[in-house]
């Protein structure tokens, strides 16, 4: 890639970087303890699971989708794994149960939208119904907690002093890159969401895959539920409220329209580190959570305003 | 200046970060005139309406209206000074009627500050019988025709006392009676003093119309001059810099074996009874009026539209077509009548539309190989002459004549030889057009097969071995090349085989 086209394909990103660094020098300045790599791996940590999550919610966004069940998802899923660890099925399998039901739940989401034409909108909202009342049946409202070490190593583990679920993260975000970037399944995900007619007459199976990418997002929704029950050691129905808002907005800020056929992997990073620096911030700077809410809500909103005038510029 | 002079442009300049569009342009237009405005894609013609519109901004040069000078500052602001623009996509809410569309956003409000329903359709109904158009202003929008709903757009412009219209390719989606009445309100709409600023390609309909037209070119001024003054060829030189010898350069290849052969076809309702074959090297035009099942028999070829009766047999084989992936895998490819909403996905790049298709065949377990991908796109670029600044371009950046050069690579990539031109040059500009025949004429000679359908007479006479015509779903008549005349061609397609 040339400079210029390197631009092209990044340059959005680049002002989302940007702006990450500048708050990350504000913070910088107000509390200098902000600036510590214990802190900041800290911020990595926390980030981890949401920015999981926004990968999902990245593919689904660029095929011009939405998915509001994936909190839903985290908690259903968290507790059938939980269950599984509790009724001593190997860690192996029971981690690969919560994958799969994830990704079941996801493919229900993907088969309601193609084949039963539902918008994404609808399909999901009822899933995210679905999916919580389903969480809270299965084990009658209560958590369920306590599990081995080996399996809690997925959160509280480090390799080399970096947290396991930072090294969790950045293999799915590589893994995301290259299969946004580099596979059929990401250059069909940006033909659907670019233009469906014209995806489907240049010959895209765009059932199919849109179905996978809802898949997709269920699958690694289904990890995030797998670290979160690891790091409190308790799978609760109630888990994963709001998740898909945060999901959503970290997707956004990086830059992915919500028209669909744009956005890039990296942004989505970006995006969810900008919403961890920040809460991470304003906690050290002792700010209350009724605050806090308030500031990234505004801090999503002015995210977009400068895209959109940014894009306008540009045209 | 004279005394009917409506509006001046003087030294208008605008550009955009690395591109001048328009540099040094001046216009003027009379009361009561249809001014044509004339120029190849990219010359500048939109750049210049979108200016006159409030769209954009100027930036430098004089814009003197009445007069006074003046500055555009947005399309409200346009709408105040009688500038009204009629694109080539209406901007009407389908849902309501025809008199609610006329005077959305001037409704009429009752003391009881309810909206006067029955005054809103009476005006409208009004302002429609004086255009001489027979449209009920108490219709939705949705059941008008196309050419209906841009007389509505008319009325609108003129309930807001447009005095200045701007018409962008009023023609391109209207059938030739339609044309016909279309052109008798705009005669009419001069009578009442209402000057026209009128965009289209067809260099036909600008002699009937027009008044006088001023050339762009590359966003430079060129000449301003009375129809009647000019010729044809003149004003395409103008338009190129170019002498066009012929229009059509069209080359006979050599027929080789029969690839498509399609027998009593039918979509019910749609289609009747179609029969026709294809060979290697050969160019089948398909003549029709909009609505004769043209664009039907493309898609049920591609496998879009699923047909209720019938065989086609591709390459000697009988085959099922039931997707467009299946008739991709057998070599057809389909460029659709309309580019941006089903030929392109205008916000990706000139490399990934290109290739779309082709993805299959660059992927090895689900892993598309880029180097293969940007080498294939890389020589198509520069095989068709596409104009663009890097393969990442996003191809809504490209001018039409480039842009639909890149769907036929898109097919060319895939290797398709059993070619569906559906409106092939439409709303692209001379130059681009002629290198769109050149390149049929080096499918044909490479072996390819093409089914070219058209309104445009004259394109499915020149460039066509051999001709059929349809008309309500059936095949109204067939022709060869040299026998066929326009006359016929429309007699066929206006009154079917009998």
């Amino acid at each position: 890639m040339t400079p210029k086209d390197f631009l092209l394909h990044y340059g959005r990103q680049f002002g989302t970087l940007i702006g990450l660094l500048g708050l990350v020098i504000v913070l910088w300045i107000l509390t200098p303890y902000f600036l510590t790599i214990s802190n900041l791996l800290n911020v990595a940590q926390q980030t981890s699971i949401n920015a999981i999550i926004a990968v999902g919610m990245t593919f689904v966004i660029i095929t011009a989708g939405i998915d509001l069940s994936v909190g839903s998802i985290v908690a259903f899923s968290g507790v059938v794994l939980a269950s599984a660890l509790q009724a001593a099925i190997p860690l192996p399998i029971a981690i690969l149960i919560g994958l799969v039901v994830g990704a079941f739940c996801g493919l229900v989401n993907g088969v309601l939208i193609t084949y039963g034409r539902l918008p994404p909108f609808i399909s999901t909202l009822g899933m995210m119904s679905v999916a919580r009342g389903a969480a809270l049946l299965y084990t009658g409202g209560r958590p369920i907690s306590g599990f081995s070490s080996g399996f809690r190593y997925l959160a509280t583990g480090e390799i080399l002093y970096i947290p396991v679920p930072v090294i969790i993260m950045v293999l799915v975000y590589v893994v995301a890159h290259v299969v946004l970037t580099r596979t059929k399944l990401g250059r069909y995900a940006y033909a659907i969401g670019g233009n469906e007619e014209a995806a489907v007459l240049s010959g895209v199976s765009v059932k199919f895959y849109k179905a996978m990418v809802y898949g997709l997002s269920g699958m690694l929704s289904g990890l995030a539920a797998i670290i979160l029950t690891a790091r409190l050691n308790s799978a609760q129905p109630i888990a994963g409220m709001m998740y898909e808002l945060d999901a959503i907005a970290a997707t956004v800020i990086g830059g992915t329209s919500l028209m669909g056929g744009e956005g890039r992997i990296i942004g989505t990073l970006i995006g969810a580190l900008i919403m961890g620096v920040l809460r991470n911030g304003l906690n050290l700077l002792g700010v209350s959570s009724f605050v806090q809410q308030t500031v990234i809500g505004s801090v999503i909103i002015i995210a977009v305003l400068m895209d959109m005038a940014l894009k306008k510029q540009r045209k | 200046m004279k005394n009917d002079t409506v509006l001046e442009l003087h030294h208008i300049r605008k550009t955009f970060p690395g591109v001048v569009a328009l540099d040094d342009v001046r216009f003027e237009l009379r009361r009561g005139e249809v001014h044509i405005l004339l120029g190849e894609n990219g010359a500048g013609k939109s750049t210049l309406v979108k200016i006159l519109s409030g769209a954009y901004q100027k930036t430098a040069g004089q814009i003197i209206l009445d007069r006074q000078e003046i500055d555009i500052k947005s399309p409200r602001h346009a709408q105040e000074l009688g500038i009204a623009i009629i694109y080539q996509e209406f901007n009407l809410v389908p849902q309501l009627s025809a008199g609610e569309n006329i005077f959305l956003g001037q409704e009429q409000i009752h003391a009881s500050g309810l909206i006067n329903q029955r005054e809103i359709i009476a005006s409208a109904q009004g302002i429609l019988d004086d255009l001489g158009v027979e449209i009920e202003a108490r219709k939705a929008v949705s059941e008008l025709g196309v050419a209906q709903q841009q007389m509505v757009e008319v009325a609108k412009a003129l309930s807001l006392d447009a005095r200045i219209l701007i018409m962008d390719e009023p023609t391109s989606a209207l059938t030739e009676q339609e044309i016909t009445e279309l052109f008798n309100t705009i005669r009419r709409l001069k009578q009442k003093g209402v000057s026209i600023i009128y965009i289209s390609h067809r260099l036909e309909e600008l002699f009937e119309i027009g008044d006088r037209v001023t050339v762009l070119r590359d966003g430079k001024y060129i000449d301003t001059c009375n129809i009647a003054d000019v010729s044809k060829s003149e004003l395409i030189s103008m338009m190129v810099n170019r002498e066009l010898k012929e229009h059509f350069p069209k080359l006979r290849a050599a027929r080789g074996e029969e690839v498509l052969r399609v027998n009593g076809l039918g979509i019910n309702g749609v289609l009747h009874d179609i029969a026709f074959s294809l060979h290697r090297g050969e160019v089948l035009g398909i003549a029709g009026l909009l609505g004769s099942g043209r664009t039907e028999l493309a898609s049920s070829l591609f496998g879009v539209s699923r047909i209720d009766s019938g065989e086609i047999y591709v390459k000697g084989k009988r085959q099922r077509i039931k997707s467009p992936r299946r008739a991709i895998n057998l070599g057809i490819g389909l460029l659709t009548e309309d580019r941006k909403s089903q030929g392109l996905i205008m916000i990706l790049s000139t490399k990934d539309n290109i290739c779309l298709p082709s993805v299959e065949r660059f992927s090895r377990i689900g892993f598309v190989d880029t180097r293969e991908e940007i080498q294939a796109a890389t020589q198509y670029v520069g095989d068709l002459h596409i104009k663009t600044p890097s393969l990442q371009q996003q191809v809504m950046f490209l001018s039409g004549g480039n842009q639909q050069k890149v769907v036929i690579s898109k097919w060319l990539c895939c290797q398709a030889d059993i070619l569906i031109f559906d409106e092939p040059t439409r709303g692209i500009d001379v130059g681009s057009k002629v290198e769109i025949y050149h390149l049929m004429n080096r499918l044909t000679a490479e072996g390819a097969a093409i089914i070219m359908i058209s309104s445009e007479l004259p394109e499915i006479l020149g460039m066509s071995d051999r001709i059929m015509v349809m008309n309500q779903g059936r095949i109204a008549g067939e022709f060869s090349a040299g026998e066929a005349t326009q006359e016929q061609i429309l007699h066929y397609a206006l009154e079917g085989a009998a």
